[in-house]
Formats: C-alpha cells, sequence, structure tokens
C-alpha cells in the first residue's frame, strides 16, 4: 500500500505538487512511482532559470530497470533543483515527498494546479489502473 | 579479512613494461615516411605489455566462465539458441572470401551465394524482393519502417505517422517507430493472447502508416485472427510490418507474405543459425513485397545473364539508402546460406515441426510438475511462457531468483521478464536441435528446483552459489560509474 | 535429417506426453488456407557436398593482391586472434544477460573498453556499434541529445569525410531531421580549412565532424577545428583509424585545454584493421567513445565493474535503462546488439599488439605507403594530387581514365586501388591507393611494374 500525503495534489504520470510560498510548488514523484522503478542510480533535474510548461518533460529518474520522464505539472520557471540527488539518488527512494524532491517552480498558471488529482482521486486512480 | 578475488585478473594486470609478443611485429621498415610533430602521438597507447601465451591463456580461461550453446543447454526465449553449425563458420572462413575487399571488382563466387540466399529467403518468406544489407535485427526494423514511410510519402500520403504495436511488442518496436518520426499506438490483447480485434478496427484510420507484429507473438502463441488484421490494416491504408524474431515457430509452415505482411525482417543470427558471439554480429535481411520494393536498402545482388553484380543508387533511386558502409554482414550472410543449404528444403521444414514438438513437450512436463502456463488453453508455438506469480505470492520467490538457480544447475536461464505484461514470466525457447533427454534434464531441474521454493527458498534468493560469482550488485554498477582500467597513479 | 536428434521412439514418446496424434497437430492453430505448399528450395546437401560447391566459388574468387583502402584495411591477423575467438565458449554464448554465467564475455568487453579509450584518449568508450558508418549516424544522434547549447540540428560535414558514412549518416539521422551542411575541402592540400568554416561561426550549430586521417588519406589540422568547434560551442565529433591513433594524437587530446575543453566531444570509427578480416565487406564493428558528462546520451550497451554478494569484483551490463528508452525531446536511437564477436577478436588482436607493436604496425603502414607512391608516382602520366602530409593512403592522378587501368591490373591478379572519379569528380583521373604492413618489396615492385607496363602500352587520354 503506497503513501499518498493528503496534503499534495497529483498528476497521472505520478508527479506530486506541493503549494509553499509565493506561488512557488515543490515537485517530485510519489511513493507508488519510486517504489515501480526499483533502486534509483540516477536522477536528472533541470537548470534554474529554465521556462517549463504543463505536461513538459523536464527531469529523468533512472533505475537498473527503467528510465523515466518526469514531466512539470505546471507551468513557470524553474527556480530551484535538488542537487542532492546526484550523489544521493537513493533519497528519492528513502523520502519521496521529502529529502528526495526534484525542483521547484515559480508557477504562473493556477489553472495547472486546480486540474490535479486530489489525494483520494490519486489513491482511486491507482487502484483502477492495478485492475 | 582478505579481499576475495577474481578469478581471471585483467590483462593489463597480467603484463609488465617492456614484454611483447615480438613475432607479432611487422617487419621494421627503414625510411624517411614523418607525421609531422605536431600531429604526432606523445606517448604509444596504454595497451597490454603481456607475451603472447599470456594472451591465449588469458581469453582462453575468460572463455571457460562463459555458458554458451557448445556447452549448455539455452532456452533463451526469443533468442532461438540453436546449434551453431561448425561447417557454417568453416566454409564462410575460406581464406579467399575472408581476404576479398569489398570495393575491387564483383566477386562472383561470393555474389552466387549472395544471390541464392536472397532468393532462398523470398521463398521461404513468401516476399518479392529481398536485401541483405541491415546488420541486425534493430537495423532491419528501422529498414522496415522507413521504407513504410517512404512509400506513404511517394503517394503524397503525409499525415500517416502513427504505428500500431501490440502492448507486448518487444522494447525495439517502438523505438524504431521513434527514430522514423513517426509515434507509437499501443493495442491490447484479449485475455487468449490474440489481438483484441475491436481495439485494433478502433485504432486505425487516416493516420496510420502500420501495424508492427510478431507472428507467433511475444506471448508465445499464434495470431490466430492474423487475417482478419491484414484486412483491417489495409482497408484504412496502412501496411502490414512483420517482426521475424520468431520465425522458428513458423519456418515452411506458414510464410509471412501469405499472412498479408508487406514487409518482414528476419534475424538471421536467431531462425537462420549464425553465430551468437556473444552478443553480435547479427544480421537483419528484409523482404518486401511488391508496393515497397522500389525502396529496399542498398545495396542488393543482381544477376544479370551469367554475371553478378550490386544495384546501387542508380538502379534504386528510390531506396532509403545505405544503412552500412559496405554491404552489411557478409560473412553473417555467408554462413546463413551454408546453413540453408545443408538443411535444404526439407530440413528447413523439420526446424519449425520440430522447435513446436520440444517447446510442447517441455510445456505438458512442467505443468505436470505443478508450474502456470502463462496462456493454459494455448500450443506452444515454438516457445511458451510460464508465469511464477503465484509462487511469489506463496514463497516471495521471483522469477529472476529461479533463472539464478538454474546455473548452478548447469542450464543457461530462460529469459525472464519479457514480456512484460506477464507478471515473474520465464520465456521458454528450447529449439529444435536440443535431445529429448535435455528436455528431460532440464525439468529434472526445474522440479528440484521448485521442491527447494517451499522448503529452502533462500537457496534461490541468494543462487547463484557455483559460478565464478554470485549475484552482481546492478544498483552500484549503475551509481559507482567504473567502466575501464586506469592505471594505479 | 540436419541437426535434428530425434529418433522415432523419441518423437512417439513426446507426442504422448503432449496428447496428439501427429507433429502436424501441433499446428492446428493456424488456419488451414494460410498452411505453405511445397517450397521452392534446393534439397538438403552433406556437409562435404556444400564443401566442395564453396571451394569451387571460393577458387572462382581467388586471391588478388589488394591495394585498396578506402575504409577498410588489409592488415596481418596472428593466428590466436581467430584460434580463441572461434572457440565455441564465444562463438556460441548469447548477449551476457544472465551477467553471473557470462563473466569471460563481460570481463572481455570491459577490457575492449578500456583500450578504446587507451587508443582514443576518451572517458568512456561503450562496447560497440554494428559498423564505423553506422556508429557515426548515431554519433550525430547523440550529438544532437547532448549539446544543451545549440538548438538546431544541424551538423557540419566535409567532403573529406568518407562519402558513404555521409550517406548512411543522412539515411540514418536523417530520418530524424537531422540536417547535414556539406563542407568543401582545399584543392590543393586534400584537407579541410578553418576558412571553409568561418560562414558558420555564430550560427547555432549542433557539432562538426573530423575525419582524421581523412577519405583521401590525408592529415587533418585537428587541434585547430577542435578549438573553432568549442570556441563556438559547437560539438567535435571525431572519425578516427585505430591503427592511426598509435601514431597520431588522440582525439582526447586534441584542441587546447584552455576552457577545460581538451579534446574531442564523441569518437567514433571503423574496428575493422584491430584484427578482423575484410571478408567482402562485413562483418566489422565501429567503435565509440566519449566524456564521462555525455555517459547517459551513448547509445549502445556498456559493461561496468561491480563487486558480487560476497564482494567479489565482477562485471555486468549496466546503464541498461538508457537503452530503447524513448526520450520525447530530442533524438533516438534504437541499438539493441552490439558486435561481440568481432570485439572478442580486436581485444586479442589488441593484446597482443601491444602499444608498441601498434606502432610498429602503423609506421610499416606510413612507410609502405610512402614508397607505393614514390614508385608510382616515377611512372609518367602518374602524380599525387595533394600536398597534405598523410598517413597510409594517397590520392593519385592519372593522365587518362581510372577504370580502364583498375581493370587492367584486376586482370593481372591486381586491386589497384578505388576509382574516385565518381565521388569526387572535380578531382579528375583520381585513384586512392593503399599499401598496409603486409605489402613487401616485392608486392611494391609488382604493381609498379605492372602500372608501368599498362601505361606505357596505352595512349595518354586527352
Amino acid at each position: 500500500m503506497s503513501n499518498i500525503p493528503s496534503d499534495l495534489r497529483y498528476t497521472k504520470s505520478h508527479e506530486w505538487v506541493r503549494r509553499e510560498q509565493n506561488g512557488t510548488v515543490a515537485i517530485g514523484i510519489s511513493d507508488h512511482a519510486q517504489s515501480a522503478l526499483g533502486d534509483l542510480v540516477f536522477v536528472e533535474v533541470p537548470d534554474v532559470g529554465r521556462a517549463v510548461s504543463a505536461g513538459e518533460a523536464c527531469a529523468v529518474v533512472e533505475s537498473v530497470k527503467a528510465a523515466s520522464d518526469v514531466y512539470s505539472p505546471v507551468s513557470g520557471k524553474v527556480i530551484a533543483g535538488n542537487a542532492a540527488l546526484a550523489a544521493q539518488p537513493e533519497l528519492l527512494n528513502q523520502d519521496p515527498y521529502g529529502a528526495g524532491w526534484l525542483f521547484r517552480v515559480q508557477t504562473n498558471s493556477p489553472a495547472d494546479e486546480a486540474a490535479l488529482m486530489s489525494a483520494a482521486d490519486y489513491a482511486n486512480y491507482l487502484a483502477d489502473s492495478a485492475k | 579479512m582478505a579481499e576475495l578475488q577474481a578469478r581471471e585478473p585483467l590483462i593489463f594486470e597480467l603484463g609488465k613494461s617492456g614484454r611483447r609478443a615480438g613475432t607479432q611485429f611487422p617487419p621494421q621498415v627503414t625510411g624517411s615516411a614523418e607525421i609531422p610533430a605536431h600531429l604526432r602521438r606523445a606517448a604509444p597507447p596504454l595497451l597490454p605489455e603481456v607475451s603472447e601465451l599470456q594472451v591465449v591463456r588469458h581469453f582462453t580461461r575468460l572463455s571457460q566462465m562463459n555458458f554458451s550453446i557448445d556447452t549448455h543447454f539455452y532456452p533463451l526465449g526469443s533468442c532461438t539458441m540453436k546449434y551453431n553449425p561448425k561447417a557454417c563458420n568453416s566454409f564462410a572462413m575460406l581464406p579467399e572470401f575472408l581476404g576479398r575487399h569489398p570495393l575491387g571488382p564483383e566477386p562472383q563466387g561470393f555474389l552466387a551465394c549472395m544471390y541464392e540466399l536472397q532468393e532462398m529467403l523470398q521463398e521461404i518468406t513468401g516476399m518479392q524482393a529481398v536485401s541483405l544489407t541491415p546488420m541486425a535485427g534493430a537495423q532491419g526494423e528501422f529498414a522496415g519502417v522507413a521504407m513504410i514511410r517512404a512509400y506513404h510519402r511517394s503517394r503524397n500520403d503525409l499525415g500517416r505517422t502513427e504505428i500500431i504495436v501490440p502492448q507486448a511488442a518487444h522494447g525495439t518496436n517502438p523505438a524504431t517507430a521513434a527514430m522514423c518520426g513517426c509515434t507509437v499506438k499501443e493495442i491490447a490483447c484479449d485475455a487468449n493472447g490474440d489481438i483484441d480485434i475491436d481495439a485494433l478496427q478502433a485504432a486505425v484510420g487516416p493516420a496510420t502508416a502500420a501495424i508492427m507484429l510478431t507472428n507467433p507473438s511475444t506471448l508465445g502463441v499464434f495470431e490466430r485472427k492474423i487475417t482478419e488484421v491484414a484486412r483491417i490494416v489495409h482497408a484504412a491504408g496502412g501496411l502490414l510490418y512483420y517482426d521475424g524474431a520468431n520465425l522458428n515457430a513458423i519456418l515452411g509452415k506458414v510464410r509471412p507474405g501469405d499472412m498479408g505482411f508487406d514487409v518482414i525482417h528476419m534475424n538471421l543470427h536467431k531462425t537462420f543459425s549464425t553465430p551468437h558471439g556473444g552478443g553480435g554480429p547479427g544480421s537483419g535481411a528484409v523482404g518486401v513485397g511488391a508496393r515497397l520494393r522500389p525502396f529496399l536498402p542498398i545495396p542488393i545482388v543482381d544477376k544479370d545473364g551469367a554475371r553478378f553484380r550490386w544495384l546501387t543508387e542508380r538502379d534504386l533511386p528510390q531506396s532509403i539508402g545505405r544503412l552500412s558502409g559496405f554491404m552489411g554482414n557478409a560473412g553473417v550472410n555467408l554462413r546463413a546460406y551454408i546453413y540453408m543449404r545443408l538443411l535444404g528444403r526439407d530440413g528447413m521444414v523439420r526446424v519449425a515441426e520440430f522447435a513446436a514438438l520440444n517447446a510442447n513437450y517441455l510445456l505438458k512436463r512442467l505443468q505436470a510438475a505443478g508450474f502456470e502456463a502463462a496462456y493454459p488453453t494455448r500450443r506452444a508455438s515454438h516457445e511458451f511462457i510460464i508465469t511464477l506469480k503465484r509462487e511469489n505470492r506463496l514463497y516471495q520467490v521471483t522469477a529472476m531468483d529461479v533463472a539464478k538457480r538454474l546455473l548452478d544447475y548447469g542450464f543457461h536461464a530462460p529469459t525472464t521478464y519479457f514480456p512484460l505484461l506477464v507478471p515473474e514470466c520465464l520465456l521458454i525457447e528450447p529449439t529444435e536441435t536440443e535431445a529429448k533427454e535435455d528436455l528431460d534434464r532440464f525439468c529434472e531441474a526445474m522440479i528440484a528446483i521448485r521442491r527447494e521454493m517451499e522448503q529452502e527458498p533462500e537457496k534461490l534468493s541468494s543462487a547463484p552459489h557455483t559460478m565464478p560469482v554470485r549475484r552482481l550488485d546492478d544498483v552500484r554498477a549503475a551509481k559507482q560509474l567504473d567502466l575501464s582500467w586506469k592505471p594505479a597513479a | 535429417m540436419a541437426f535434428i536428434p530425434h529418433t522415432p521412439d523419441d518423437v512417439a514418446g513426446m507426442l504422448e506426453v503432449v496428447g496428439v496424434q501427429s507433429i502436424d497437430a501441433l499446428f492446428d492453430e493456424i488456419p488451414r488456407e494460410l498452411r505453405a505448399g511445397v517450397l521452392d528450395l534446393p534439397p538438403a546437401m552433406c556437409e562435404m557436398e556444400v564443401g566442395r560447391l564453396l571451394a569451387e566459388r571460393a577458387a572462382s574468387d581467388g586471391r588478388p593482391l589488394n591495394f585498396i583502402g578506402a575504409g577498410a584495411y588489409e592488415h596481418h591477423i596472428p593466428a590466436p586472434v581467430w584460434a580463441i575467438t572461434t572457440r565455441g565458449e564465444f562463438y556460441s554464448a548469447y548477449t551476457p544477460y544472465q551477467a553471473e554465467a557470462s563473466q569471460g564475455t563481460l570481463q572481455l568487453i570491459y577490457e575492449y573498453q578500456s583500450m578504446i579509450c587507451a587508443l582514443t584518449g576518451m572517458e568512456v568508450s561503450n562496447a560497440s556499434m554494428y559498423d564505423g558508418a553506422s556508429a557515426l549516424a548515431e554519433a550525430c544522434l547523440m550529438a544532437v541529445r547532448a549539446n544543451r547549447a545549440a538548438s538546431s540540428r544541424r551538423i557540419l560535414l566535409p567532403r573529406t569525410v568518407n562519402p558513404t558514412y555521409a550517406q548512411v549518416a543522412k539515411s540514418i539521422a536523417g530520418q530524424q531531421g537531422i540536417v547535414f551542411e556539406t563542407v568543401d575541402f582545399d584543392r590543393s592540400k586534400g584537407r579541410t580549412l578553418l576558412e571553409s568554416l568561418q560562414p558558420y561561426a555564430g550560427q547555432d550549430i549542433n557539432a562538426l565532424v573530423v575525419q582524421q586521417p581523412n577519405f583521401f588519406g590525408n592529415l587533418e589540422e585537428a587541434d585547430q577545428l577542435t578549438e573553432w568547434a568549442h570556441q563556438h560551442k559547437i560539438l567535435l565529433i571525431a572519425v578516427v583509424n585505430p591503427i592511426a591513433m598509435a601514431l597520431l594524437s588522440p582525439p582526447g587530446q586534441w584542441g587546447s585545454a584552455v576552457g577545460g575543453n581538451l579534446g574531442a566531444d564523441i569518437v567514433c570509427g571503423e574496428g575493422q584493421a584491430l584484427g578482423v578480416p575484410l571478408a567482402a565487406g562485413g562483418p566489422y564493428f565501429g567503435f565509440m567513445a566519449t566524456r564521462m558528462q555525455f555517459v547517459r546520451q551513448m547509445p549502445g550497451r556498456i559493461v561496468g565493474r561491480t563487486v558480487d554478494a560476497e564482494g567479489r569484483p565482477g562485471f555486468s551490463l549496466t546503464l541498461q535503462a538508457r537503452e530503447q528508452h524513448i526520450r520525447r525531446s530530442k533524438a533516438t536511437s534504437n541499438i539493441c546488439t552490439n558486435q561481440g564477436l568481432m570485439v572478442t577478436a580486436a581485444t586479442i588482436y589488441m593484446s597482443l599488439l601491444g602499444g608498441e607493436g601498434l606502432s610498429r604496425v602503423a609506421a610499416a603502414c606510413l612507410q609502405r605507403t610512402a614508397d607505393l607512391v614514390a614508385r608510382l608516382c616515377a611512372i609518367s602520366g602518374v602524380k599525387p594530387a595533394f600536398t597534405a602530409a598523410r598517413f597510409h593512403e594517397a590520392v593519385l592522378l592519372l593522365d587518362r581514365p581510372v577504370a580502364p587501368v583498375l581493370a587492367a591490373l584486376a586482370r593481372r591478379g591486381i586491386f589497384g586501388g578505388l576509382d574516385l572519379t565518381e565521388r569526387y569528380p572535380e578531382l579528375g583521373h583520381a585513384l586512392l591507393v593503399c599499401a598496409t604492413e603486409t605489402k613487401l618489396d616485392a608486392d611494391i615492385n609488382a604493381y609498379a611494374a605492372a602500372l608501368g607496363d599498362i601505361m606505357q602500352s596505352s595512349r595518354a587520354a586527352a
């Protein structure tokens, strides 16, 4: 049973979004996603200053079995990338919602966030997909 | 604690400064030819400094650490690990063939073999023309999709950029589609392993370039509705591409051309027994129907009266072009030719018959031993899938564990975790060259492993125990990249 | 029946277990109307008969004296190379997916990767590509993936790069919208000048390809070209001859260390010269190497050293998730196999020759070609085309069409070289010749005598 914190919002491609101050959001991938990937060996986060659009691939997570694109759930500008993941990709496996955050975006489109799933909706989505 | 040693040191570690295999050096030449100083290398490259005996011993010992068809039963599904006849190698390595430069006048003896190979491959696949140029299955696929694109473009049908692919397809299929600027549309199969016809009907349309299929499918079963599939795709204006990875199952029994396929790539290193070589070289010859003939990759062998010659850009102006520096893997193609001459018509028909007999026999025996087939109501083609999902639930044993434990019993493992659709699966392909006793021995090993699952599962999870190395740390290999030897500072 | 071990008893027993009456019943899922009829294939032959047939065909091809290079080179292949490579444990093993059962192949590939790094001066090599031409195509796709400073898909391709490689690069990389800009060469020097690149300065260009030695056998000013590329944020793709690497500055050292950007960015080339026979064109193998920072963009298999569950060193395929992983935004590769058998041969070859032996081979090639050029140019009607320094090939200009001259040489059992007339019509009657360490004085004399004879016995064309 994967962990799905109720204060976050989620996408169908298993990203989570945490609203922070001043129009900033933090983004990562869910517990379900990290578990499916297995031990991560490499993580690439977008450069600071890069403009991203909702749905655009902008990060990569790679395990021994699979490499996956991570899509920005919102449009805006990247203001931070988690540099610790370069040397310790396992942080993402250990703490996907905390120390394993991927990048932060200064977002300018509240409509993107409204379109995201609640924790309950994401849990149902996972349950449906497993059938 | 003393550090555990590798069984064989690196060749670099065997060297000593000043040691050399002097007989292999060419005679010293006198003369004034020189590389200009500013382009010269400062010091010779850091390669091993060893004697000839050290080289021979080192690489012989390395070879002894490998499993191979020559030494072990190797039921690697979808890879067709059949006996690689020694004659194919000896005759292909005749000095006249080996010493021939590709850019000299056309070698008539060699080209006669290539021409006849083209003809035989056409006949056995039911296609109109063949190119031997692609150097591997993936290049054959690339050629196939590129030809399909070229065909649609030539008819000004520019919107056809979608390739339909079954969910269970091999990873190269979608990658190839992307390499040719196409997108992929996946469709599901039903519970019996056949393509979902309704899903297919909904998926085709004016954007459909082609469907890429293997038949028998990657699930190890024959696509029973293939005629219907062909009708639907052709009616929508798309073409049919046949991934020949499983040709061994139907060789001589069914011809892809007769099933409605417009283009096929063959894996000569599977079906036609050219050597697997530790991972290549392969050869991905492509066959086409009349529609795609003008687009074949060059060069192709043609017969002009009694003379053989290469067809090039001038002869095929609409060709998708060249895929290799010369004419593809000539020596591999020659080995396939020799194999086909040894088998002949009757021998080739026997291939699928005995591949199917061996696969179905093994399937029945494993089922009797308590293993679960993924598609229990279907005949095995030349291979079949066992799923260990129940064993995983009961004993926490994985397909990986069973594969590693089989190594201890002296068998190379079957293919694991492909196709991805089936959880904890083993894809088992015995091939036609295995004797009944070897199949029985394999079953005995699986039965013993089953007992271990129930009684000593840690023997499986920590397997293998008897190989030169224990289970390797893949995560560390990817995180702490050590990809080449460096001399100690 | 070839290679089928089953006796009638075996078959009967197996059919009973399966629960069918005949083998034919195993195909009952296949619709009857799809079943093939009798195939029009020749009957089976025993090994002895096939041996006779192949021997006759080989004899008809004969063993001419070869002076052609142009991307495939005749070198002495030490006896141990193929004696060991054709051992069943190497020949009939598959891709090392079960690493514990393939440590021989995996360790060999790791040693190979190390040797390619040593030869090219680069940080990391893959386990090989299909051949040099397709390796260049893959290098171009990789440059587009890796170059963050460029968003275009334009690559500068000098005409001194092997023209067949250019064709293959276009066939493969062209499918993903990569555009190749042709850069001309200097007619008298026979190499690429900086002036020809200048028009592209400041434009959005992804990469520059430099072949060393170039297709004409001439030496490019690699440092200069690399510095220019890096100044303009263009990646440098080097295409090199592995034997030449024993004597020439390797691509890992090209350019200048200023800006921390020493060396080419991606290196590729044809590895056939390292212990692989000419064999009418294949199988060969391509090598590819790059900087560590680009390792995840490099296609093909890679072997890494790791440890096992008891801490013992071992080898496995690594970074496999990159393979066949489709990155939407940039360029993709679908490569699955490498050229395992040829890599085995090359690794044994490089181990036997070592750095010193390879230098000796290269030095002999350099001198033999110089000798050949001197002898041939002493014949009236033959002169060198270019003034640039060269390695082991040279372009000669004849005073008459090349094709009839080559045909006359072939009738005397000599393959004199490659006719360049179609590939480079502006050069005139141009012939690309090559002499490796395999050519002894007697061979060069034979060629010179034959050519002298042929040139004298017909009038020069206008």
